[in-house]
């Protein structure tokens, strides 16, 4: 990220949440330029999802500031403690820039693969369905989907799904993508499918932050990786030094966890 | 819940819809001893002064149970809805209604609503000299209030499990996508919700079909208050209510067949 020149494409600074009296993000900064791959890692319940989520605000954080491609998101308080967009509209508009795809792929399961795809691009980028169509076959062609166009979710594989899920997010054409876990949810042998869609992405440039387990994956795919434990970045710098080199003990116990319970980490997407 | 189980659970009525259940040959021939002794022992030349009526008299019933199914059912969405997400003030209230409704005699309901609002009314002028008057001095406009709200706390019970039951993470998508609360309500929450939600609702409107009787107790001239009517005037007790028995089994067959082709499972993975 700081070896890029590219513009900023999401900017978060300083953001803190709490539930409650747990305070789970405790001042976390995160920048991802145009084209970054930033992969987040850390332990059960250090605050992954959360910080993903108060990206987009579908978690008020309790402090904090957010610019996205540019523009500050405006913030207040929401009267229960917590910041919430000052703006429905602006932080209906950012959304639209910033698609998430989350680890239980949550298509909405009454529309077809292809509704799906087109559903936002319609009806809240006002997109033509003519032209929103199209674009939607191709993306579904991309994920490898095309002739799954008219199935419904749930006669999908997770593999499946995950990747309509994806196409979904691309419909939009966001600025940044947000993954959070996507293959936790997934068989073994549906993983590699997935991960095989993302590094796709990865190396056309996209821009995207992820929450994963697969460590392999992360080294080869992110070009900054962010270990985040107890609420706050622990560590952070270039996927070698972080994940071959860990400075601190607890990444490097840490890692030393995850090596063993994950083996099928570093063959995704490999023939 | 998923929604395999609740296809599962409602099976029987969804079915019936679906797939013809042949009654056998007893089953007619049982049927056709039926019609012979009924052509043979009893009176049918009644029906000849009193068909435009009973005519009449479904019109009245088919009319009531439409307009009850159709508010109720508007009453009934932000009832269930309030339930799953609303604030306090606006879910107990809605919990204490539809608790208080089904838990009391739609008879009493409705007798309690036309004498005991219908005679409070007259002592209000203001209400007297409303244009409202000459509607409320009737019978009907009760018999609409009283199915109205016992169908609305019906359903609102329904719909407040079907809004519940539809996976939270699909609208956190929808929000995710810079969806309006609007627009994902009406695209992805109320859709599923109705889609789970309709099964139950046959059976309820067929029930709801059955309570539209006690509105002769009013002196609404329903079908069966028609059928009341012969038997006073023509001392045949057996006929007419078994007219309207076939009556009221072909109206409940079409009803189930209409929901049965509004159900659409095709997305939900069939049960096996
Ligand atoms: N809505 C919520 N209400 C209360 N506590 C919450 C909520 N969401 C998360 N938490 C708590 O916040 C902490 C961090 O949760 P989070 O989901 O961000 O962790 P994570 O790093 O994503 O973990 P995992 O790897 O298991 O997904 C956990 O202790 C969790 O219990
Ligand atoms: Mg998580």
């Amino acid at each position: 990220m700081a070896l890029t020149h590219s513009p900023e494409a999401l900017r978060a600074e300083g953001i803190r949440k709490s539930f409650g009296s747990l305070e789970v993000l405790k001042g976390v900064d995160l920048t991802a330029c145009k084209g970054d791959v930033i992969a987040i890692i850390g332990g059960s319940g250090s605050g992954k999802s959360t910080l993903l989520r108060c990206l987009n605000l579908l978690e008020h954080p309790t402090a904090g500031s957010l610019r996205i491609d540019g523009e500050e998101v405006g913030l207040t308080p929401d009267g229960r403690g917590h910041l919430g967009a000052a703006s429905n509209a602006q932080i209906r508009r950012i959304r639209t820039k910033l698609a998430m795809v989350f680890q239980s792929f949550n298509l909405w399961s009454h529309m077809t693969l292809l509704e799906n795809v087109t559903e936002v691009p319609v009806r809240v980028l006002g997109i033509p369905r003519d032209k929103a169509t199209v674009e939607a076959m191709e993306l579904l062609d991309r994920v490898g989907l095309a002739d799954k166009a008219n199935v419904y979710p749930a006669f999908l594989s997770g593999g499946q799904q995950q990747r309509g899920a994806i196409a979904r997010a691309l419909a939009v054409q966001p600025k940044v993508m947000l993954f959070d876990e996507p293959t936790s949810a997934l068989d073994p042998e549906l993983v590699g499918e997935v991960l095989k869609v993302i590094t796709s992405l990865a190396e056309e440039g996209r821009t995207m932050i992820l929450v994963t387990h697969e460590m392999g994956f992360a080294r080869d795919v992110a070009n900054h990786v962010v270990f985040l434990r107890d609420g706050l970045v622990e560590e952070q710098g270039l996927p070698a030094q972080v994940l071959g080199n860990p400075k601190s003990e607890r990444l490097a116990r840490f890692l030393g966890n995850v090596g063993r319970t994950s083996d099928h980490s570093t063959d995704y997407g490999r023939q | 819940m998923s929604e395999t189980n609740l296809t599962a659970a409602q099976a029987p009525v969804v079915a019936s819809g679906r797939s013809e259940p042949t009654i056998g040959l007893w089953g007619w021939v049982i049927l056709a001893v039926a019609f012979a002794y009924a052509g043979y022992a009893m009176r049918w030349d009644w029906l000849l002064d009193w068909y435009p009526q009973l005519i009449r008299g479904l019109g009245t019933t088919m009319l009531l149970l439409a307009t009850t199914v159709f508010l109720g059912m508007l009453l009934a969405i932000p009832i269930g809805l309030v339930q799953v997400f609303g604030p306090r003030w606006l879910s107990i209230p809605a919990r204490a209604f539809c608790t208080v409704i089904r838990g009391t005699p739609l008879l009493l309901q409705l007798w309690l609503l036309y004498y005991g609002l219908g005679s409070l009314f007259p002592q209000f002028p203001a209400i007297r000299d409303s244009f409202l008057w000459p509607y409320l001095r009737q019978a009907w406009p009760y018999a609409v209030l009283s199915l109205t709200l016992s169908y609305a706390a019906y359903e609102g019970e329904v719909f407040r499990g079907a809004f519940a039951g539809v996976p939270k993470g699909q609208l956190e998508a929808a929000r995710s996508f810079g969806m309006s609360p609007w627009h994902s309500f009406r695209r992805i929450w109320f859709p599923q919700a109705f889609h789970r939600a309709l099964p139950t609702l046959a059976g309820e409107t067929i029930l709801q079909l059955k309570a539209t009787p006690l509105v002769a107790t009013i002196t609404v001239m329903d079908i069966y208050s028609v059928a009341a009517q012969v038997r006073q005037q023509t001392y045949l007790t057996y006929e007419p209510l078994l007219v309207i028995s076939v009556v009221y089994i072909i109206v409940a067959m079409g009803l189930l067949k209409l929901f049965a082709t509004l159900t659409n499972t095709r997305y939900m993975r069939a049960p096996n």
